[in-house]
C-alpha cells in the first residue's frame, strides 16, 4: 500500500475559492446578457468549467490526491467526451439535418 | 467434529439474507441468477416451438412479440450481465487476490438486494401484460405507443442497473486496494484482471443506460419530450445513447468469461499461460474500445452515413485485442499436456463458438453487408453465438471449474464431459442453421416465415432441444454433487491460482493467515509446492467416475 | 466481518480502509458523471437544432433565483468543506456546526427550486396538453408581467413563432429537459441532505476525529459532485438567448 499522508487545505484557500466561485458566478450571468454571437455559450461553457475545476482541484482535495485519483477524474471526462463526441459526429454530418428528417408536428395530429 | 468453514459457520434463513460473506452472496445470486435463466429459458423454449411450422404454431403474433422480449430481458439484464461477475468473480476474486472479502461486503449484499428488488419488476411486467418493445427499447414503440406493461419493465431495468454499478464499483476498488502482499498487478490472475476490465464497463456504461430508460420511462409516464419526434425529438438519439451502454454490454457479459477460460486452459494444459501482459492488456483493450462502436447498431436507422463509415472501422478493431487471446489460448495449448476434463471441455468449445460468433461480427461491421444482413436471423445467431456460445460457454465452464472450491465436492466427471459435449452439438444446430436463414433473408422477430425456410427452422428447433438436455443435466447433477459428489481437497486439479492454496470450501475469512505471494503466475512448470515441477508426470486430477 | 473500533473486518489497516472509501467515492462520482453525461448529451442536441425554442424557454426561467440559488449552492460547497477541515483538525465542535450550515442551505436551494417549479406550473410550462409557451403573454396578469418587460417578451415570442412555427412543441422538449434535470439535481440534493443528517448525528457524539473522518470527507465528495453538476446547469438551462 502507497503512504498516503493526509493533506489538509487551510480555511484561508478555501475561503479563496469560494470568493473566485461567486465572480465566477457573476461573471457568467454578466455575460450572458452581452451580445457574444456565437461565443456566447463558449464563454458560459468556459466559466462553467472554470468553476467545476477549482471546485475539483481544490474543495475536492484532487491536486492534493495521488495519482490513481487523478486517473479516475481524467477517465470520467474521457469516458463523457467519447459519448459526445462520437454522439455529434453522427449529428454534425447527417443529411438531411435531424429537424427535417423528424416529420413537422402537425403529422403527429393529424 | 468437521472443519468450519463458509457454509457451516452459521445457519438459518437469516445467516443467509443477512449475510455480507461474499462467497455466500455469490451463493444467493447463483441460486437467483439461474431462477431468471429458467424464466427466460421458458420464453425460448416458447419461441422455438411456435417457429416449427411457418405460420407459427403456438401463439399469436402479439403473444410472439412479447416472448421474443421477454426472453431478451430475462437473459441479458437478469441472467447474462450478473451470471459470471456476480457469481463467479463474487466468490473468487478476494481469495484469488488473497483478500478476506470485498472491499465493500454491504454494498455487495445490498446490490443483490437491488437485483431482486429489481427482477421483481421484471417479473411483474411479465405477468401483468407482458413487453412487446423488443428487449431495446426503442422509442416511441417503448415511450409512445406499446400498450404492454413498458413501464414496470423500465423501472426493474433501471433498478437493476445499480446492482450491476455496484458490483463494478466493489471489484475496482477491491483489486486495487485489498491486494496480499506480493500480489503485484501482473501477478493478478488473468480472472481479475477479466473482471476489472468488465468492471469499467459496468461503472462507465450502466449508469448510461439507466438515464436513458428513465428518460424514456419519463416520457411515457409523464408525456415529457425527450426522443419524441411529435415533439421534433430524435428517436434515434435513444438508439445511440442506449447502445453507449448496450454493446459494450455484450463485453461485460463475454470479458468474463475469456477470464474464465484463460483460467482453465493452463490448468488443463499444464503450461504457463501464452503472454500473460498480452492477455491481461487485451481485456482492457476490449474495454475501452468496446465504447467505440456502438452506432453500428444504427447503420440502417438513419444516421449519417460518414459516421457509419467512422464506427464501422473501429469496430474492426475490437477484432485485434480478441484475436489476441484466442491466439495465446491456441499458442498456450501448443505441445500441452492436455487432460480432457469438462471443465477444459467448455473452455475448448468457448473458443471455437466464440471465433465463429467474433468473426460472423465483422461481416455485421461491414457497411455493405450489414445492408442485407441486417436485422435478420443471421444478427440473431451472430450474437448468441457471442453470448450463449461464449458467455454461458465460460460460465457453466466455470462453475465446474470451481465448484470443487465453492462446495468442497467434486462433480461426476464423466456426466459432466457428456453434458458438455451435449451442450456443444445442441447450441451448434440450434444457431448454425439461422446463420443460412439469415443470410437467405429470414428477418429476426416475425411470427411466421415463408414455407422454404422450414427445414432449417426445425433443425433449429431440433437442437434447441438437445440445448435443454445440456442445460438441465449440469443442474441436476452439481446439486447431486453438493450431497454425494467426492470430497475434494484445497486443489483438485492442480491449479496454481492462490484461491486453490485456502481449504475447499474456504473458511469465512478465506484464509487462516493473511497469504504472502511469492510466485510467478500458472508457472506450472516450476512449483513444487504444487508438485508441479518441469517434466513431471502429470498427477491424475481425481477417480474414475 | 467483526469490527474492531473503526476498522472493519476485511481490512488489514485504518489507512487501507480509508484509501478504499475514498476511492470508492470518487468511483461512484464517475457513474454520476455518465449517469447526467447522458443528459446533457441529450440537452444538446435538442438545443442545437431548436436553439430558439430552447431561448424562449430559457427566457421564462427567473433569473434572480437562478442565480441566488447558484450561490446558495457555492457557499453550502465552502461550508461542506469546513466541516471536512474542522474534522481533519479535530475542532469537535466546528464539525456539526458546519454540517447543520450546509444542511441549511441545502434546504434553501430546494425551497427555491420548489418556488420556481410552482411558477412554472402556474404558468403552464409543465410539458403535456396544457403546455402553452405563450401562456404569459396572453395572461399577464396572472404572471405579473406589465410595462416594458411584457412588450418585450411578446416580441421575443412573436419572433420565435415566426421562424419556428412549432415553437411551442419544441420548448416542450426544453421544458421536459429542464424538469428531468433540475429533478434528477434535487434529488441528489435530497439524498446528500439525508447523508447530511446522519453526519450530523454522528458528530454530535463527537466521533469525527483526525484519525476517523472519513465519512465527512466522502459525503464532502458527494456534495460537492452536486454542485458541479448545477454549476454547468445554470448556464445551460437558465442563460440560453438572454441578450437583447
Amino acid at each position: 500500500m502507497p503512504e498516503h499522508s493526509e493533506h489538509i487545505v487551510s480555511p484561508k484557500i478555501y475561503l479563496t475559492i469560494f470568493i473566485a466561485l461567486i465572480i465566477g458566478t457573476s461573471l457568467t450571468t454578466w455575460a450572458a446578457f452581452q451580445n457574444f454571437g456565437p461565443f456566447n455559450i463558449v464563454i458560459a461553457l468556459a466559466i462553467a468549467t472554470a468553476k467545476a475545476t477549482l471546485v475539483v482541484l481544490f474543495f475536492m482535495h484532487a491536486r492534493y490526491s495521488e495519482r490513481r485519483t487523478r486517473l479516475v477524474i481524467i477517465c470520467a471526462i474521457f469516458w463523457l467526451a467519447i459519448m459526445l463526441a462520437l454522439t455529434l459526429s453522427d449529428y454534425q454530418t447527417r443529411q438531411p439535418r435531424m429537424s427535417r428528417l423528424v416529420a413537422p408536428v402537425a403529422f403527429y395530429r393529424a | 467434529m468437521p472443519r468450519e468453514h463458509y457454509l457451516n459457520a452459521s445457519y438459518g434463513i437469516r445467516s443467509w439474507l443477512l449475510t455480507t460473506d461474499h462467497k455466500r452472496i455469490a451463493l444467493l445470486y447463483l441460486v437467483s441468477v439461474t431462477f431468471f435463466f429458467f424464466v427466460g429459458g421458458v420464453f425460448a423454449t416458447m419461441i422455438r416451438i411456435h417457429l416449427l411450422t411457418p405460420e407459427g404454431a403456438l401463439v399469436s403474433p402479439e403473444t410472439y412479440n412479447k416472448l421474443f422480449t421477454m426472453h431478451g430481458v430475462a437473459m441479458i439484464f437478469f441472467f447474462l450481465i450478473p451470471s459470471i461477475p456476480a457469481v463467479l468473480g463474487n466468490f473468487l476474486i478476494p481469495p484469488m487476490i488473497g483478500a478476506k472479502d470485498l472491499a465493500f461486503p454491504k454494498i455487495n449484499l445490498l446490490s443483490w438486494y437491488i437485483y431482486i428488488i429489481g427482477g421483481c419488476f421484471a417479473l411483474y411486467s411479465f405477468s401483468t401484460g407482458g413487453l412487446d418493445t423488443g428487449w431495446t427499447f426503442y422509442t416511441p414503440l417503448s415511450s409512445i405507443y406499446s400498450n404492454s406493461a413498458v413501464t414496470p419493465a423500465v423501472i426493474g431495468i433501471f433498478i437493476n442497473g445499480f446492482s450491476s454499478i455496484l458490483t463494478g464499483l466493489n471489484f475496482i476498488v477491491t483489486i486495487h486496494t485489498m491486494r496480499a502482499p506480493g500480489m503485484t498487478w501482473f501477478r493478478l490472475p488473468l480472472f481479475a484482471w477479466a473482471h476489472y476490465a468488465t468492471s469499467l464497463i459496468m461503472i462507465l456504461g450502466t449508469p448510461v443506460v439507466a438515464i436513458t430508460l428513465l428518460l424514456a420511462g419519463l416520457e411515457r409516464m409523464f408525456h415529457l419530450g425527450f426522443f419524441n419526434p411529435a415533439m421534433g425529438g430524435d428517436p434515434i438519439l435513444f438508439q445511440h445513447l442506449f447502445w453507449f451502454y448496450s454493446h459494450p454490454a455484450v463485453y461485460i457479459m463475454v470479458l468474463p468469461a475469456m477470464g474464465v477460460v484463460s483460467e482453465i486452459i493452463p490448468t488443463f494444459a499444464r503450461k504457463p499461460i501464452f503472454g500473460y501482459s498480452f492477455i491481461a492488456a487485451s481485456s482492457i483493450a476490449i474495454a475501452v474500445i468496446g465504447f467505440l462502436v456502438w452506432a453500428h447498431h444504427l447503420f440502417m436507422t438513419g444516421m449519417s452515413t460518414y459516421a457509419a463509415l467512422a464506427f464501422s472501422f473501429l469496430s474492426y478493431l475490437v477484432a485485434i485485442p480478441s484475436a489476441v487471446k484466442v491466439f495465446n489460448w491456441t499458442a498456450t495449448l501448443y505441445k500441452g499436456s492436455i487432460s480432457w476434463d469438462a471443465p477444459m471441455l467448455y473452455a475448448l468449445g468457448f473458443i471455437g463458438l466464440f471465433t465463429i460468433g467474433g468473426l460472423t461480427g465483422l461481416f455485421l461491421a461491414c457497411l455493405g453487408l450489414d445492408m442485407h444482413i441486417h436485422d435478420t436471423y443471421f444478427v440473431i445467431a451472430h450474437f448468441h453465438y457471442i453470448m450463449v456460445g461464449g458467455a454461458v460457454m465460460g460460465y457453466v465452464g466455470g462453475l465446474h471449474y470451481w465448484w470443487p472450491k465453492m462446495t468442497g465436492k467434486l462433480y461426476p466427471e464423466a456426466l459432466s464431459r457428456f453434458a458438455a459435449i451435449t451442450l456443444f452439438v445442441g447450441f451448434n444446430l440450434t444457431f448454425f442453421p439461422q446463420f443460412i436463414l439469415g443470410y437467405l433473408g429470414m428477418p429476426r422477430r416475425y411470427h411466421s416465415y415463408p414455407p422454404e425456410f422450414q427445414v432449417l427452422n426445425v433443425l433449429s428447433t431440433a437442437g434447441a432441444s438437445i440445448l435443454a438436455l445440456g442445460y438441465l443435466l449440469p443442474i441436476v447433477y452439481l446439486t447431486w454433487s453438493m450431497r454425494y459428489g467426492k470430497v475434494a481437497g484445497p486443489n483438485p486439479w492442480p491449479a496454481t491460482g492462490l484461491e486453490w492454496k485456502t481449504d475447499s470450501p474456504p473458511p469465512t475469512e478465506n484464509f487462516h493467515v493473511t497469504p504472502v505471494v511469492d510466485w510467478e503466475p500458472y508457472d506450472y512448470r516450476n512449483r513444487p509446492d504444487l508438485g508441479l515441477v518441469a517434466g513431471a508426470p502429470l498427477a491424475p486430477a481425481h477417480g474414475d467416475d | 466481518m467483526h469490527r474492531t473500533g473503526e476498522l472493519y473486518g476485511q481490512f488489514q489497516t485504518l489507512e487501507q480502509q480509508k484509501e478504499s472509501a475514498t476511492f470508492g467515492m470518487w468511483i461512484f462520482l464517475v457513474t454520476e458523471v455518465l449517469f447526467f453525461g447522458g443528459m446533457f448529451l441529450t440537452y444538446t442536441i435538442n438545443r442545437h437544432e431548436y436553439f430558439t425554442a430552447f431561448g424562449v424557454g430559457s427566457n421564462t426561467l427567473d433569473i434572480t433565483l437562478g442565480t441566488a440559488n447558484t450561490i446558495v449552492l457555492i457557499m453550502s460547497s465552502f461550508t461542506m468543506a469546513m466541516a471536512v477541515w474542522s474534522a481533519q483538525t479535530a475542532k469537535k465542535k466546528l464539525v456539526p456546526l458546519f454540517l447543520i450550515l450546509t444542511l441549511a442551505l441545502g434546504c434553501v436551494f430546494l425551497g427555491i427550486k420548489f418556488v420556481e417549479y410552482k411558477q412554472k406550473f402556474d404558468h403552464h410550462l409543465i410539458p403535456g396538453r396544457g403546455f402553452d409557451v405563450s401562456y404569459c403573454i396572453s395572461n399577464p396578469a396572472s404572471c405579473g408581467l406589465q410595462g416594458k418587460a411584457l412588450e418585450e417578451e411578446r416580441a421575443e415570442v412573436e419572433k420565435a413563432f415566426t421562424s419556428d412555427p412549432d415553437t411551442n412543441s419544441h420548448a416542450q422538449l426544453y421544458f421536459s429537459l429542464y424538469f428531468a434535470m433540475t429533478g434528477l439535481h434535487a434529488l441528489h440534493m435530497i439524498v446528500g441532505a439525508g447523508l447530511i443528517i446522519w453526519l450530523i448525528k454522528v458528530s454530535l457524539r463527537g466521533r469525527f476525529t483526525p484519525q476517523y473522518n472519513t465519512p465527512v470527507e466522502i459525503v464532502g465528495l458527494y456534495w460537492h459532485f452536486v454542485d458541479i453538476v448545477w454549476i454547468y446547469l445554470f448556464p445551460l438551462l437558465y442563460l440560453i438567448d438572454r441578450h437583447r
